[in-house]
């Protein structure tokens, strides 16, 4: 398992990035932490012509507050954000979701944005950027645009991000006042892609409830709030209509049932949680 | 704006085990094969090549990392270590090392050296760990010969001998 050949670029410059990304189209590839692009070229289910290196710009490093947000910059690694001090304070559903992501091994090196980009229907960020209502930031040669996290997982592995564009930063929303979180996940081993992972974050009004692992890309719910067995209703009901499918790791029927038993049980956290 | 084609071989420079290290590779080459072909460091055992089984875990700028999942290009000027690093003189086993025969934490020894850097990062940030976090560090590693147990035995016991040396 070898990857096929290609170019390397080691930008020094965001413009080079991004005439590259606009020369080169769908050939190109950027290179962050590579930790999901790596198994890509290894396996080649990606063969780009050239694939760019961005880690080399400082413009892209660091997590910052901004407008009520946690905003990561493309070059952050997941370790990073995971050892930021405030996350716990500021985002708990992030503190409590980061552990999950792939291994200490891997999270060293991944970056919080190639996971985002990557949009693997098991991966813990896009759930997590999803359940919190986050945007991701994209910048090209011809723009600058934010799109939000329901508008930029479109499908299996497939994000509303056009080829000529770089992921620059994402914005995760700080915790409000009043809002209760939870995460849970269900694999085989510690580290290992979601079987199902759930979030759920109560509030005044109601709750939300997103779910991971199932469909081809993560989905999220609102509901108004729920008492009793309404909760199980509803669980119920979103398990039927996410369309889960067998494959090599669990049935169809063992994931809408982790949907409804574990997707109770974070939402009863998330409701302990509330401060 | 360096591009690097497919075809030829660019020259890779980076330290490793301390000793400045350099070499020529295609920007394809993954970190395992330079270290193993290129610079001869059989150390590094290659598993999965995909992330999954954690033999080819080495250090880059003191973080443990896959070197299945590195190009060799992208640690060019980086900081490398790799179980030959280990031992402190030839002869001589580091403390960990020493703890992982007293303990019989191996036996093919395949999943061994990426385990041995893994766990030696983890021991540095985490002085007196107990068995759970052990454990979920070692999730991120492979290994079909012992159940993990002595393993674990094998870490405490060197965190334990750690603190000594650190302490006398």
């Amino acid at each position: 398992m070898k990857p096929a050949a290609f170019d390397y670029i080691r930008a020094e410059t965001l413009a080079e990035v991004h005439a590259t990304l606009a020369a080169e189209g769908d050939q190109a590839r950027v290179i962050a932490g590579g930790q999901t692009l790596l198994p890509m070229l290894s396996m080649r289910l990606a063969r780009p012509s050239v694939v760019v290196d961005i880690m080399r710009l400082s413009e892209l490093g660091g997590i910052s507050l901004e407008r009520g947000g946690i905003r990561v910059g493309a070059r952050v690694r997941q370790a990073e954000l995971l050892a930021w001090p405030r996350l716990a304070e500021r985002q708990p559903l992030l503190a409590a979701v980061l552990p999950w992501v792939g291994h200490a091994q891997t999270r060293s090196r991944g970056t919080v944005c190639g996971s985002i980009a990557h949009a693997d229907p098991s991966a813990e960020l896009p759930l997590a950027l999803l359940a919190l209502g986050g945007t991701v930031e994209l910048s090209s040669k011809r723009r600058r645009r934010k799109v939000a996290a329901a508008d930029f997982f479109t499908g299996l592995m497939t994000t509303a991000r056009a080829d000529d564009e770089l992921i620059e930063a994402v914005c995760f929303p700080c915790r409000q006042n009043g809002h209760g979180h939870a995460f849970r996940e269900f694999g085989r081993r510690h580290g290992d892609f979601a079987i199902v992972a759930c979030a759920a974050i109560v509030h005044d009004r109601g709750l939300r409830f997103a779910v991971g692992g199932v469909a081809d890309r993560p989905v999220a719910c609102d509901y108004p709030a729920l008492e009793g067995g309404a909760v199980d209703d509803a669980l119920n009901a979103l398990a039927w209509e996410l369309d889960a499918r067998d494959d090599l790791h669990a049935s169809a029927r063992f994931r809408r049932d982790l949907v409804r038993r574990m997707g109770r049980e974070t939402i009863n956290e998330a409701r302990r949680c509330r401060v | 704006m360096p591009r690097l084609n497919a075809g030829s071989r660019h020259r890779v420079r980076f330290t490793l085990n301390g000793r400045p290290v350099e070499g020529e590779a295609e920007p394809r080459l993954l970190l395992t094969d330079f270290l193993r072909h290129v610079l001869g460091m059989t150390g590094t055992h290659v598993g999965c090549e995909h992330g999954v089984c954690g033999a080819c875990t080495v250090e880059i700028d003191g973080v443990p990392a896959r070197a299945c999942l590195t190009l060799a290009v992208q640690v060019e000027g980086a900081r490398v270590r790799t179980v030959e690093g280990l031992a402190p003189e030839l002869g001589k086993l580091s403390v960990l090392q020493e703890a992982f025969r007293r303990h019989h934490a191996l036996q093919c020894g395949f999943c061994t050296p990426g385990i041995l850097m893994s766990l030696e990062n983890f021991l540095r940030n985490h002085p007196q760990p107990d068995k759970a976090a052990v454990r979920e560090h070692l999730a991120g590693h492979l290994c079909r010969c012992t159940g993990y147990v002595t393993i674990v035995n094998a870490a405490l016991d060197a965190a334990t001998k750690l603190r000594q040396t650190h302490h006398a």
